[in-house]
């Protein structure tokens, strides 16, 4: 038959073919090892050029969040920089790096946590080139004196920001809108993802300081983007008997949701005052413009041990709270967040003291948790010290990811 | 008189098909058309951005030819749209409307993803390529037989099934990467088990599509098959007539589609990603690849030149839309103008547009030279026997 001859020849020939590569490409390994003897020279100012890889655009508001930081450092410094939108988890990350550094960029960041392996990729071919990845996990454990990872304490904005909420949940009750044990909370995720995990753990904790009775419930969407899922999400979280929604996912699928229902909603990132005006409670951001900033200090100074684990605080400015709407807040909502706020930065309060919640009715004593990234999540590292779950210590990226009482996760397939 | 009566007949503007076009016409109207895409594509930059034409052709051609690394990338960016146009050809010469590449392609990607998950780094690269790349080729082609067995066996929508078949693909792909990463964050990453290079990271893939494309045109062109499922596309009835068994070309073609999908997807998550993912593993290619096989008259080395032009297009205005700060979708709106342009070119290489004062025009001088009036009533009908 000839259709098995033609079969044949493509088998044979692709075949053919990958046996010669692979044969000819055994020595390619060897030059990997270099990397690990890198020194960095001091730069001039005008000399630095920023290449930011965004994956999606100003859209998003995640997005939009590190191009508005990036502009303001660069604009603060007298810095240029290239910002790559829409750039997807694989290889076309790591070509746009590479293709940075042809463009003449020394400092390259990455704002999505699945650019993390074509970075360190581009890391490891570019020694010279400085590359930052913001949310990832790797940077401690492969010690590549070019990579660096970054996070900010943002579980203190979170519950800074779940202080409001549960102020908010208590005027409600006050009013007679529904009794103190049906104080329900809404929270829409993007995965079950630590970083989602910890944030809204750190939420429900901060409303819980104010507010003994609320419970939460949660609804995972499967994507960092999908307007249409989460405003479903929210709009079944509502319907479900939710008094107040939050989020963690990067479209304004919730909030128009919570604007059409006029529920109070609890932003990420942005404020969506101006567009949901009878919704927007207010918000936390972590901002970047301080990260940048020291990764140009360290540029201009020829730093080279860079910190492979940034964390950003309130104290560095980089964990903030958004403004606050007085026509949705509860009376006296910016006085306790500033009392609150300041008792977070003395170390008062702490957000995981294990003394504030417990895992199936028992207390917490003892916390294994996923610290250096492997493909079986491996609990590797004992978390919690002197009674309170030291999120952030480790790593920058948050490795809190225990389902506490009183949160329900209404789907977990993601 | 008969010239009046006429008039309130005759409308505005038709259609009239074409004689076959001189190959060099063809060729000329098709090249204006490119151009009048870029010149279109050029004159809508220039009033967004506020620069020059000038500004948008140096641009242009910097964000394609600027670097080796970028020349390297058109070059491997169309490769890698071409095996998905090369993959879907055979089907659609067929008349069969497969709109089903982007899941083939996933699954062929997802069936190696598996294996490198399982397998990688527990036995040996050069054992486990192989396996890959077949179970790839197996993948795809179970994913593009199931529609065919039901439109051979009862006639059902092909279409529509297709279609359907990517929505299951995707779900399946997010289903085994949750399984792979619970607590992940919707992409999984491989360590091992990836494709070697062979002089850079693009050559071994440019090299492997070159050699499918021209394998593929020699199969349509000089094979058996080519030409029962060229007949089979053309009339079923003829096919049946002269023996043809209809239902044997409609499978055997579409697994023959499915695995080089499945190749692609291969290629895609071994070779290039190292990664699976729902949307970005195969990003829309097996969308974008019918219009590639589409306007290349379904030949293959055609399919290389319009393969090319897309991803030219696409990475050139990317350039601009990165350098002037115009975000995703300036670069969609771009490669959605040069589609519309070169479709339209298409439309005007088999139509030709007849105005009603031209028609007149010419009854009127006829009527002048030959003095019976019937006569021009002929001519008429003769046009519009040929519109219809």
């Amino acid at each position: 038959m000839k259709m098995k001859k033609v079969l044949v020849i493509v088998l044979a020939l692709i075949l053919a073919i990958g046996c010669i590569a692979c044969f000819t490409a055994c020595n390619n390994e060897e030059e990997a090892q270099e990397a690990a003897k890198i020194t960095f020279a001091p730069v001039a100012k005008e000399n630095i050029k920023l290449g930011l890889i965004c994956l999606h655009d100003e859209n998003s508001t995640y997005d939009k969040n590190f191009i508005d930081a990036a502009t303001e450092a660069c604009t603060k410094y007298g810095i240029t920089k290239i910002v790559k939108t829409g750039i997807a988890e694989s290889d076309q990350c790591y070509q746009t790096a590479c293709d940075l550094v042809d463009q003449g960029c020394n400092i390259i960041f990455a704002d999505s946590f699945g650019h993390e392996q074509y970075i360190l990729k581009a890391a490891k071919e570019y020694p010279s080139v400085r590359f930052a990845h913001a949310t990832g996990t790797m940077a401690h454990t492969e010690l590549q004196a070019n990579f660096y990872n970054a996070f900010a304490s943002i579980y203190e904005g979170r519950y800074l920001a779940g202080v409001a909420a549960g102020m908010k949940m208590n005027e409600m009750i006050a009013a007679g809108k529904f009794t103190a044990d049906q104080a329900k909370m809404g929270y829409v995720g993007a995965y079950t993802y630590a970083e989602v995990i910890s944030g809204l753990t750190s939420f429900y904790l901060g409303a819980k300081s104010v507010c003994p009775t609320v419970t939460m419930d949660v609804k995972f969407t499967g994507s960092w983007y999908d307007q249409t899922a989460e405003g479903e999400a929210a709009t079944a979280l509502i319907n479900g008997g939710c008094k107040l929604i939050s989020q963690h996912a990067d479209s304004m699928g919730a909030p128009n949701a919570c604007e059409v229902k006029k529920v109070p909603n609890v932003t990420y990132n942005i404020s969506t005052k101006a567009a949901c005006g009878e919704s927007y409670l207010i918000g936390s951001r972590i901002n970047w413009a301080p990260y940048f900033e020291y990764l140009f200090d360290c540029t201009i100074n020829g730093v080279t041990a860079v910190d492979f684990d940034w964390v950003g605080t309130l104290a560095t400015g980089s964990v903030e709270i958004l403004e606050i709407n007085d026509a949705v807040a509860a009376a006296g909502t910016a006085d306790k967040i500033a009392e609150v706020k300041a008792k977070l930065m003395s170390g008062e309060i702490k957000v995981f003291d294990t003394a504030n919640f417990k895992i199936s009715g028992k207390d917490v004593t003892t916390y294994l948790a996923d610290v250096d990234t492997d493909a079986a999540f491996t609990p590797d590292t004992q978390v919690i010290l002197k009674g309170v779950f030291e999120e952030s210590l480790y790593r920058s990226a948050p490795y809190f990811d225990a389902t506490i009482d009183g949160i329900t996760f209404l789907n977990t397939a993601f | 008189m008969k010239a009046k009566a006429n008039k309130a007949h005759e409308p505005f503007v038709r259609l009239v098909k074409r004689k076959e076009m001189k190959v060099w016409q063809s060729i000329l109207l098709r090249a204006g058309a490119f151009l009048l895409s870029l010149l279109i594509c050029g004159i809508v930059s220039s009033l967004i951005t506020r620069k020059g034409m000038g500004y948008f052709f140096t641009t242009l051609v910097d964000g394609v030819f600027g670097t080796k690394r970028r020349i390297w990338n058109l070059f491997h960016e169309t490769a890698l749209l071409l095996i998905v146009a090369v993959a879907v050809t055979p089907a659609f010469k067929m008349r069969f409307w497969n709109i089903g590449a982007e899941g083939q392609v996933l699954i062929g990607g997802l069936c190696c993803a598996t294996c490198m998950f399982y397998l990688g780094g527990k036995m040996n690269i050069y054992a486990l390529i192989p396996i890959m790349l077949v179970s790839s080729m197996v993948g795809g082609a179970i994913w593009a037989v199931i529609p065919a067995i039901f439109k051979a066996k009862w006639n059902t929508n092909e279409t529509l099934f297709t279609l359907m078949m990517n929505y299951i693909a995707a779900c399946l792909t997010g289903f085994m990467i949750t399984t792979w990463a619970p607590r992940g964050s919707g992409v999984v990453y491989f360590e091992k088990g990836n494709l070697p290079k062979v002089g850079n990271e693009f050559l071994l893939k440019i090299i492997v599509v070159a050699a499918l494309t021209v394998i593929m045109w020699a199969y349509l062109k000089f094979s058996k098959h080519g030409y029962e499922l060229t007949v089979v596309g053309e009339s079923e009835r003829t096919a049946k007539y002269i023996g043809i068994n209809v239902k044997k070309v409609i499978i055997r073609t579409l697994i023959l589609c499915g695995i080089i999908c499945g190749i692609a997807g291969f290629l895609l998550v071994s070779g290039t990603n190292q990664s699976i993912h729902k949307t970005d593993t195969v990003a829309g290619r097996g969308f974008t690849a019918i219009l590639v096989s589409w306007l290349a008259h379904f030949n293959p080395l055609y399919m290389t030149v319009t393969s090319l032009l897309v991803i030219f297009i696409d990475q050139g205005t990317g350039q601009i839309a990165t350098l002037q700060g115009l975000g995703n979708s300036y670069s969609d709106i771009m490669t959605g103008i040069f589609f519309f342009i070169i479709i339209a070119s298409e439309f005007f290489i088999n139509y030709k547009v007849v105005f009603k004062f031209s028609v007149l025009k010419k009854a009127k001088k006829f009527a002048e030279t030959v003095p019976p009036a019937p006569e021009i009533e002929t001519e008429v009908k003769e046009k519009e026997e040929v519109e219809e």
